[in-house]
């Protein structure tokens, strides 16, 4: 007899991966992405960090947003979608990129995957049907679908992906550059393979129908059995991600639809995307906005900053001196660096200070204390960590 | 004839520390090193084709972030990587697992006795107050207690305050600490034989003492408060093995435009007017320079390099008495596959981390009796990780590696010279202990590196192969290392400076004494310090 759950409208739905993915989180630590069931960790957060860094590890991300946009004016209708020229992106080729309100206000990331001439996948971190929708405005050849639950994705990464990939009898694999596209067939149909993640080292993502996800996680889990493979989630993704200087929504940026007080939102200048930025293109949406802020100057510049000691500086204000007379910034992002050994964050800061001294005011227990420190930072221009011949191809072969 | 602004004699992590720094700071630096391989101690060795050891030192907490951080050494290519999963195997087989989860290990520790389960947290608390006094002295010049420099007084004083923070009671607690045994240590806290074993085990790492001799609770300390990333009394290891710490530090050296040459021995420091001048290398060639550096031990430096009549007798006395008795073997094993335990789950995050074959306190002492009595024990103490479960670099994928510390093993035997028929015996004897906790293990061996302190001694010189460069005794610690009134680092000759682990802090991986020598030889030499203290860490 069908009892039915009374609860069934909260629950979370799970990602194809599921199965797999449950047992291995021995410590329950779920939260959620888009309405899926999501790890947070499995095991410990430190130990699926250091399989990024060291290892391999898989990260599912299934629940990431993925459009179909097809059509002879698919290009053409990106193209004004995104601030990047996306007519320089061939067949087979992925492209990172952001897209921005008319007033130049940042409304989420992804990536632009050219699949063929008029085909195209674009990721990202929320939905956004309705944005596309109104982009297609003027547009006859296009159309949109939503892929994201028939697509399972996997992210696979670390200085041991190539070589379990080959394991898993991907020939070819180590010839794939840095956001390039293979296809491979497998169990009669096609695991498309992009070199693409979002932790600063090697890796790459899988891509499959989802009725195939079990089959090739098992696959996947067989080949890279000697070369450490294993989940990671959130928590990892967190660290890894923040180490090589991406930005995360809610963390870095709020989106620009759905921020509620003024310039609480962002524009690609102040995130440091300005190599997102193509004015060449005569027209894209938010053009005039971005070229008038570019003239004269973000009012903020999302910066890494290497503070000093140890203690980290979540959610810190910044100074301009030890004694706080002007605050500059805020921290966005914040942690320990095990790769770098050195204490790291992000923030914003407003750009005539960038040039001056810069104080955090960090506050960390002590056994119950709250203690106030007052921590020198000092700005960086390269991400704090990068895999060695994390861009070669082939890779460094571990 | 070039002159040098310092030569640095000995490619130890701490002499490459040294001279990345004098380098940094604007020096003209040479260091020469007698091995065709750097790294001393650190030091990782392809001795199988596609398996690489770390031949001595086999795992790293004691590495200071702050020289870490300054020096960029992830820049240069290091990678620590923690390790998890740690178990004490008992004399009948019983098994005591360091679960990363605190919970699980509480329920673990109660399984053998529910008092040793609480009185844990309280031995966690008190050893990491010790802990915190001590680590905030690593990177810090110990004071001269005689001397009435301004600086000197000062340091007196800010070690007198880090003493009073503790509390009367603690400060006689501390006081007594440092003289203790750990068995006596224990034994305030402990009842259960098998938690015991386990917790006292790092008191005889590296040491010519037993559990139940006075002084194995500062060794003790002194394994226990590194940390990885913050995690007090974890250890790692470095990805490509230890020679990965030498070999980023040698590159940071370069950077920096320092000069390294192996296979260049130093036969004899050149002693001018009471003042060192440079070096001769075993080949003949005399190399000159302003100051000399010694990243030896005190022993072997005082004794060796140097000749008697350009020393104060005193000081020659000291060195020719400089406690270095050697007392550990290692034993490094290639593996066709991945040993098996008896009476551990098929949990891959316990069953291939570190494995304590500690037995009991009372096997620990037998094994002492025999170093005393100059042989080994059949059933010793090892310590052992496999390091290829948490590294990919190490060994062929698939195989693995085993480090095997073995305490202990005497540097001369009672019955004549080390031969080579005896050292194998000796790692026979290990290897057999090792089976008896893992059948079937004999069959996987691929491989196998035989280290005892006569091997330790000859290849990287570390006299009587005392891993630490000499004995972590109260008379041999802060300002009494190497010898009391040359804590300091400057050393009774004009221009001559040491830098290993023969002076303060001591033995292991950490790159404190490099870094404080060259400190104190950058303040003798009137220029700014660049070498970063550690001030800025919190607790
Ligand atoms: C078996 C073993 C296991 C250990 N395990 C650990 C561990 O797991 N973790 C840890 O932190 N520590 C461990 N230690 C201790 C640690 O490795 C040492 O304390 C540390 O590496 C010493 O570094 P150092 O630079 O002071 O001296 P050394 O490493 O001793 O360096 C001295 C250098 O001088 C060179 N040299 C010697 N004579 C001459 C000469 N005449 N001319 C030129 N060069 C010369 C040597 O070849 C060597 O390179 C271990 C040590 C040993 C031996």
């Amino acid at each position: 007899m069908a009892t039915t759950d009374p609860f069934a409208g909260e629950r979370l739905k799970e990602s194809p991966f599921h199965p797999r993915q449950a047992p291995m989180n021995l410590r329950d630590a779920w939260s959620s992405w888009n309405g899926f069931k999501f790890a947070d960790y499995y095991y410990d957060t430190v130990y699926e960090y250091f399989c990024i860094r060291n290892f391999c590890g898989t990260y599912d991300i299934c629940p990431m947003q993925k459009y179909l946009v097809t059509g002879a004016d698919a290009l053409a209708m990106l193209d004004r979608m995104v601030t990047r020229d996306l007519g320089k992106l061939k067949t087979d080729r992925v492209t990172y990129c952001c897209w921005c309100t008319d007033e130049g206000r940042m409304i989420d990331d992804g990536t632009i995957f050219r699949l063929d001439e008029d085909r195209f996948m674009l990721t990202c971190g929320s939905p956004c049907i309705a944005w596309l929708r109104k982009s297609m405005i003027g547009f006859d050849d296009v159309a949109v679908r939503d892929v994201t639950e028939e697509t399972a994705g996997l992210s696979l990464q670390g200085p041991t992906a190539c070589t379990v990939l080959k394991t898993l009898g991907l020939d070819g694999i180590e010839t794939l550059k840095p956001f390039g596209i293979q296809r491979f067939p497998f169990h009669g149909d096609t695991l498309m393979v992009s070199r693409t993640g979002f932790t600063g080292g090697l890796g790459y993502e899988l891509w499959i129908p989802a009725p195939l996800a079990l089959t090739l996680w098992d696959a996947l889990y067989e080949a890279g059995g000697d070369y450490g493979i294993h989940p990671y989630g959130e928590a990892a993704t967190n660290m890894a991600r923040l180490e090589a200087g991406f930005i995360m929504p809610y963390m870095e940026f709020s989106e620009a639809l759905k921020t509620v007080n003024y310039q609480h939102d962002q524009s690609p200048f102040e995130l440091g995307l300005d190599w997102l930025v193509d004015f060449r293109k005569p027209h894209f949406n938010g053009r005039a906005a971005l070229l008038a802020e570019r003239e004269r100057g973000p009012r903020y510049r999302l910066t890494k900053l290497d503070i000093e000691g140890n203690k980290v500086a979540e959610d810190a204000i910044l100074y301009n001196n030890r004694r706080c007379s002007r605050q500059v910034g805020y921290i966005t992002s914040a942690m320990w660096s095990p790769a770098a050994k050195a204490n790291i964050a992000l923030a914003m800061i407003e750009t005539r200070y960038l040039e001056g001294d810069i104080w955090a005011e960090i506050y960390y227990p002590k056994e119950l204390r709250p203690i106030r420190k007052m921590a020198r930072c000092t700005v960086r221009d390269k991400p704090f960590w990068s895999g060695p011949g994390a861009r070669q191809t082939p890779p460094p072969a571990t | 004839m070039k002159r040098y602004d310092a030569i640095v004699i000995g490619a130890g992590h701490n002499g490459l520390t040294n001279a990345a720094y004098l380098a940094r700071a604007g020096l003209d630096v040479l260091v020469v090193e007698k091995n065709d391989y750097i790294g001393g101690a650190a030091v990782t060795r392809e001795m199988h084709e596609g398996w690489y050891y770390s031949s001595c030192s086999y795992v790293c907490s004691m590495m200071r972030q702050a020289i870490h951080r300054d020096l960029d050494l992830s820049r240069h290519g290091l990678l620590l990587v923690p390790y998890l999963g740690t178990v004490a195997f008992g004399d009948n087989g019983e098994t005591l697992i360091d679960y990363p989860d605190e919970e699980a290990s509480y329920l673990e520790l109660k399984r053998h006795s529910p008092h040793d389960a609480d009185a844990m947290s309280r031995f966690q608390a008190d050893l990491g107050r010790y802990a915190q006094l001590i680590r905030k002295t690593l990177l810090r010049t110990p004071p001269d207690p005689a001397s009435f420099r301004p600086r000197d007084i000062g340091e007196l004083l800010w070690l007198a305050r880090e003493f009073w923070k503790l509390g009367e009671q603690e400060l006689y607690e501390y006081i007594r600490f440092f003289t203790m045994s750990a068995a006596d240590f224990l034994e305030d806290y402990f009842e259960n034989d098998l938690v015991k074993a386990a917790m006292a085990s790092p008191g005889i790492i590296g040491t010519a003492l037993g559990v139940e001799s006075p002084g194995s609770a500062y060794i003790l300390l002194h394994h226990v408060m590194g940390d990885v990333d913050g995690n007090v009394g974890a250890w790692g290891l470095a990805r490509g093995g230890m020679g990965a710490i030498s070999h980023a530090i040698a590159s940071a050296l370069r950077e920096a435009g320092g000069e390294l040459r192996t296979e260049a021995g130093v036969e004899r420091i050149l002693v001018k007017d009471g003042a060192t001048v440079g070096v001769v290398l075993e080949n003949g060639d005399e190399l000159y320079s302003d100051i000399v550096v010694s990243n030896l031990d005190a022993k072997r430096t005082f004794t060796r390099l140097l000749a008697p009549q350009d020393l104060p007798p005193r000081i020659l006395e000291r060195a020719r008495n400089f406690k270095i008795r050697g007392s550990s073997g290692k034993v490094n094993i290639a593996l066709s596959g991945m040993p098996r335990f008896t009476g551990l789950p098929d949990n891959p995050y316990i069953n291939r981390g570190g494995q304590g074959f500690v037995g009991s306190l009372e096997t620990m002492e037998r094994a002492y009796d025999a170093w005393k009595r100059g042989t080994w024990s059949e059933d010793p103490f090892i310590e052992s990780v496999i390091p290829s479960a948490w590294d990919p670099t190490v060994a062929p994928a698939g195989k693995h590696w085993m480090s095997n510390f073995i305490q202990y093993c005497p540097p001369e035997l009672a019955d004549g010279p080390w031969t080579p028929e005896k050292r194998d015996a000796f790692g026979q004897t290990v290897v057999n202990k090792i089976e008896r906790y893992a059948p079937g293990f004999k069959d996987l061996i691929v491989h196998m590196e035989v280290r005892t302190p006569h091997e330790i001694e000859n290849e990287i010189g570390l006299t009587q192969g005392n891993i630490f460069q000499g004995e972590l005794t109260i008379d041999q610690l802060l300002f009494n290392r190497p010898f009391p009134g040359y804590g300091q680092y400057r050393m009774p000759l004009k221009n001559f400076w040491m830098c290993g682990s023969s002076t303060h802090p001591g033995g292991g991986v950490s790159s404190a004494c490099g870094a404080n020598a060259a400190r104190e030889i950058l303040r003798d030499l009137k220029k700014p310090n660049i070498v970063p203290d550690d001030d800025c860490y919190d607790e």
